[in-house]
C-alpha cells in the first residue's frame, strides 16, 4: 500500500507542475498579461499576448499532454504498477 | 462542371464512404456497440475524438466568430482545447482505468447511488440533446445552401445516413465513419485556408501567414497592423487587442475548458482504447488533430474579414478608398442576400455600400458569422472543387458529432436506465436490441426538434457547457481525487452547482428560454460581476466542489468498499493487497 500512495503524491506532483504550465500560458500570458506582452513582436507581426490567446497556448496544451503521458508512463514502471 | 453537380458528386462520395464502413463495422456484442470492444487505436481514437468534438459550430461558425470578434474570440479557441488537458490529467485515465461504459454509470457506482446516477443521465440527456439539434439544423443549412434541396429533405438524408451506421454499428461504426469524417473535414477545412493564405501573404501555412506581411513583401506592412489599420479607419474596434472585460473573458475560458473535459460523450471515447497508458497518449491525439483545425481558425477568420473590408472598400488599386457600388456587388454577394444571411440598406441613398463601425451610418446592416467559411472560397475566388469540399467537410463535422452525441444519449438509456436501474436481468442480447431501439428513437426525436427548432436553439451552447461544467467534471474530479465525497455530498453538489448556473442562465434569457420571462436585461451591466451567462458554468463548477465537500465532511464516509474502488481506479495495474 505505502508505494501506492508514493506513486499517487508523485501522480499530484506532476499534474500540480501540468497544471501551472497551463493557467500560466493561458490565462497568464493569453488573458491576464496579454495587453503588456503584446508590445513583443513574434514570428513576424504577431503582437505576442494575441499569439498566445491564438496559437500558443494550444500548441503549449498539445506538448503539455504528451508529456504528462511520458511521466506517467515512467512514473508507473518506477513504482511497479504499470499494466501488464 | 457547374458547381451544384459538383457538390452532388463530392457529398455523394463521402456518403457512399460512410455506409461502406458501416457495413464493414457491424456491432455484434454490448461491449463493441458502447466502447467499440475496446480495442481502437489510440491514435485513430483521437482522430474520431476530433470529428466527435468538432461539430457544425467549431466548422462553419468559429473561424466566422474570430472574424467578428477579433481577440475576444480567443475565449473559444483556449476553451475548447484547453479542456483537453483537464480529461488527460483528471479523467480519462482514471475512467478507462474503471473500465465500464457509461459516464452515469461511473456516478452511480462511485456514490453508491441510483440517485446520483439518474441525475447525471437527467443532465446527459439535456446536454446532448439540445447540442444534437443545432447539429440537425446545420445539417439542413448545408444542404439547402450547397444541394438547393429544401431544409426538410436535406435533414431526412442526413438522419438516414447516421441511422445506418449509428444504429447497425454502434461504438464500432461511429468510430470508424468518424476517423473518415475528420479526413474529410479537415481536408476541406484546410485547402482553403493555404490557399487564402497564398494569396495574402505568400505565405502557404496559416499559422504563419496570419503573421506575415502583405504579398509576403517585407516592404509591405503586417498583415494584422493592416487589418488592424483597415478596422479603425473605419470606426471598428482593433482586431488585436481586448474589447470585453477581463474578469468576463477568464471566466467564459474557464467554464468552456471545465465544460470540455465533461462532456459525457467525448469522455465515452476514451473508454474505447485497449489500456490506461493509451487513454493518455490519446486525449494528447485528439487535441493534435483538433488544434491543426483550431490553429488554422483564427487565420481563417482574420483573412476573410480583411478579405471582406477589402472588397467593399480597397485600400489599393484604381478604386482605392471608394466604397463599393451597390450595382457593382460581387456574384457571392448577391447568393447569400438571397438566404438573408447578408443584407444591405441603403441608408443614405448615394448607391454605395458604406461599412463602418457606426451603427447609425453602416449599410450593411447584417452579416451573419456563419458565412464567413461558406463564402470564403468565393469571396477569394477559389475553384468550384473547393467549395463542394467546403460544403462535404460541413456536413462531415456535423454528422459525426451528432452520431457521438445520440450515441451517448442511446448508451444511458439502454445501459444505466434500462440496465442499471429498470430491468438489471436483461441478457446482453436484449440489451443490444434496446440499445439499437433507443438509438433508433434518438435520431427520430433528434429529427423532430431539427425540423421544429425550440426558440433557444441558438441558446443551447451556453446550455451544455454549463451543465457539464457545473455538474459533471466535479463529480467525476472528485470521484477520483477526493475518497471522502460521499453519495449525500456528491448529490448535493451536482444539484447545487447545476441549480445555480441554470438559474443565472435563465434568468437573462428567460425561464427555459422563453424570453419574455427574464427577470433582467441580457447586458453586461445586469450581470453578477459582468460574468455573462455563457461564462457562468466555472462558477457553478466551484458551488458544486465548496457545497459537495462540506456536506460529506459533516456525513458519514463512504463504505470500505467505495473506498477500495477509488484505490483501485488510482493506479493503472491490478493492485496488490
Amino acid at each position: 500500500m505505502s508505494d501506492n500512495s508514493e506513486y499517487w503524491r508523485a501522480n499530484i506532483r506532476l499534474v500540480m507542475g501540468c497544471i501551472v504550465v497551463w493557467f500560466v500560458v493561458s490565462y497568464g500570458c493569453g488573458i491576464l498579461f496579454a495587453p503588456a506582452l503584446n508590445s513583443i513582436r513574434i514570428l513576424g507581426g504577431y503582437p505576442l499576448g494575441f499569439w498566445f490567446a491564438q496559437q500558443g497556448s494550444i500548441y503549449t496544451f498539445v506538448v503539455l499532454i504528451f508529456f504528462y503521458a511520458w511521466r506517467m508512463n515512467q512514473l508507473d514502471r518506477k513504482f511497479g504498477v504499470e499494466e501488464d | 462542371m457547374s458547381l451544384q453537380l459538383m457538390t452532388y458528386l463530392v457529398v455523394g462520395a463521402t456518403f457512399a464512404l460512410y455506409i461502406f464502413i458501416a457495413i464493414k463495422a457491424k456491432a455484434a456484442t454490448t461491449g463493441e456497440f458502447y466502447v467499440a470492444g475496446k480495442g481502437i487505436h489510440p491514435v485513430l481514437n483521437g482522430m474520431a475524438t476530433g470529428a466527435d468534438w468538432m461539430s457544425a459550430a467549431s466548422f462553419i461558425s468559429m473561424a466566422g466568430l474570430i472574424a467578428f470578434k477579433g481577440y475576444d474570440a480567443s475565449v473559444f479557441l483556449m476553451g475548447w482545447t484547453g479542456g483537453y488537458c483537464l480529461l488527460a490529467m483528471l479523467l480519462a485515465p482514471y475512467l478507462r482505468k474503471y473500465g465500464k461504459y457509461t459516464v452515469p454509470e461511473f456516478i452511480g457506482d462511485r456514490y453508491y447511488s441510483n440517485a446520483a446516477r439518474v441525475v447525471a443521465v437527467l443532465c446527459l440527456i439535456t446536454a446532448s440533446l439540445t447540442y444534437v439539434i443545432g447539429q440537425m439544423k446545420g445539417i439542413g443549412v448545408a444542404f439547402s445552401r450547397f444541394l438547393e434541396l429544401p431544409f426538410e429533405t436535406g435533414l431526412f438524408v442526413g438522419m438516414a445516413i447516421v441511422f445506418i451506421y449509428a444504429v447497425m454499428g454502434g461504438m464500432k461504426g461511429v468510430t470508424y465513419t468518424q476517423i473518415a469524417q475528420y479526413c474529410v473535414l479537415i481536408f476541406a477545412y484546410t485547402v482553403p485556408a493555404v490557399f487564402i493564405s497564398l494569396q495574402l501573404t505568400g505565405n502557404p501555412i496559416p499559422q504563419l501567414g496570419l503573421g506575415a506581411h502583405m504579398g509576403g513583401d517585407p516592404n509591405n506592412m503586417f498583415m494584422l497592423d493592416k487589418l488592424d489599420k483597415t478596422l479603425v479607419d473605419l470606426g471598428f474596434h482593433e482586431y488585436t487587442l481586448q474589447k470585453g472585460s477581463t474578469l468576463n473573458i477568464f471566466m467564459y475560458t474557464l467554464s468552456l475548458m471545465i465544460g470540455t473535459a465533461g462532456l459525457p460523450h467525448v469522455i465515452t471515447r476514451f473508454f474505447t482504447v485497449p489500456k490506461v497508458k493509451d487513454a493518455r497518449s490519446s486525449v494528447g491525439w485528439s487535441l493534435v488533430f483538433i488544434a491543426i483545425l483550431y490553429t488554422t481558425a483564427p487565420a481563417v477568420g482574420a483573412m476573410a474579414r480583411l478579405n471582406l473590408m477589402e472588397t467593399i472598400r480597397p485600400t489599393t488599386g484604381a478604386h482605392a478608398g471608394e466604397w463599393l457600388e451597390y450595382d457593382q456587388r460581387p456574384q457571392w454577394f448577391k447568393n447569400w442576400e438571397k438566404t438573408g444571411l447578408l443584407k444591405f440598406e441603403d441608408k443614405n441613398g448615394d448607391g454605395k455600400i458604406q461599412y463602418v463601425g457606426d451603427k447609425e451610418k453602416n449599410e450593411m446592416v447584417k452579416v451573419d458569422r456563419d458565412i464567413m467559411v461558406l463564402a470564403n472560397p468565393e469571396i477569394a475566388g477559389l475553384p468550384n472543387w473547393v467549395i463542394a469540399l467546403v460544403a462535404a467537410g460541413g456536413i462531415a463535422a456535423a454528422l459525426s458529432t451528432a452520431a457521438g452525441l445520440l450515441l451517448a444519449i442511446s448508451s444511458s438509456i439502454s445501459h444505466d436506465i434500462l440496465k442499471g436501474i429498470i430491468a438489471p436481468d436483461m441478457t446482453d442480447k436484449q440489451e443490444l436490441l434496446a440499445s439499437r431501439i433507443a438509438m433508433g428513437g434518438a435520431i427520430v426525436v433528434a429529427g423532430y426538434f431539427g425540423l421544429h427548432p425550440p426558440g433557444f436553439a441558438a441558446q443551447v451552447v451556453a446550455l451544455a457547457f454549463g451543465l457539464a461544467a457545473s455538474s459533471i467534471f466535479p463529480a467525476l474530479m472528485m470521484g477520483i481525487f477526493v475518497k471522502r465525497i460521499n453519495n449525500i455530498g456528491a448529490v448535493c453538489g451536482m444539484l447545487s452547482g447545476l441549480g445555480i448556473t441554470l438559474v443565472y442562465i435563465f434568468w437573462f434569457k428567460g425561464w427555459f428560454f422563453v424570453a419574455s420571462t427574464a427577470m433582467a436585461a441580457n447586458t453586461p451591466d445586469n450581470w453578477f460581476l459582468g460574468i455573462a451567462p455563457e461564462a457562468f458554468g466555472a462558477v457553478g463548477a466551484m458551488v458544486n466542489f465548496a457545497v459537495a465537500y462540506a456536506v460529506s465532511m459533516v456525513t458519514p464516509p463512504p463504505p470500505e468498499h467505495i473506498q477500495r474502488l477509488v484505490e483501485d481506479i488510482r493506479v493503472p495495474g491490478v493492485i496488490r493487497r
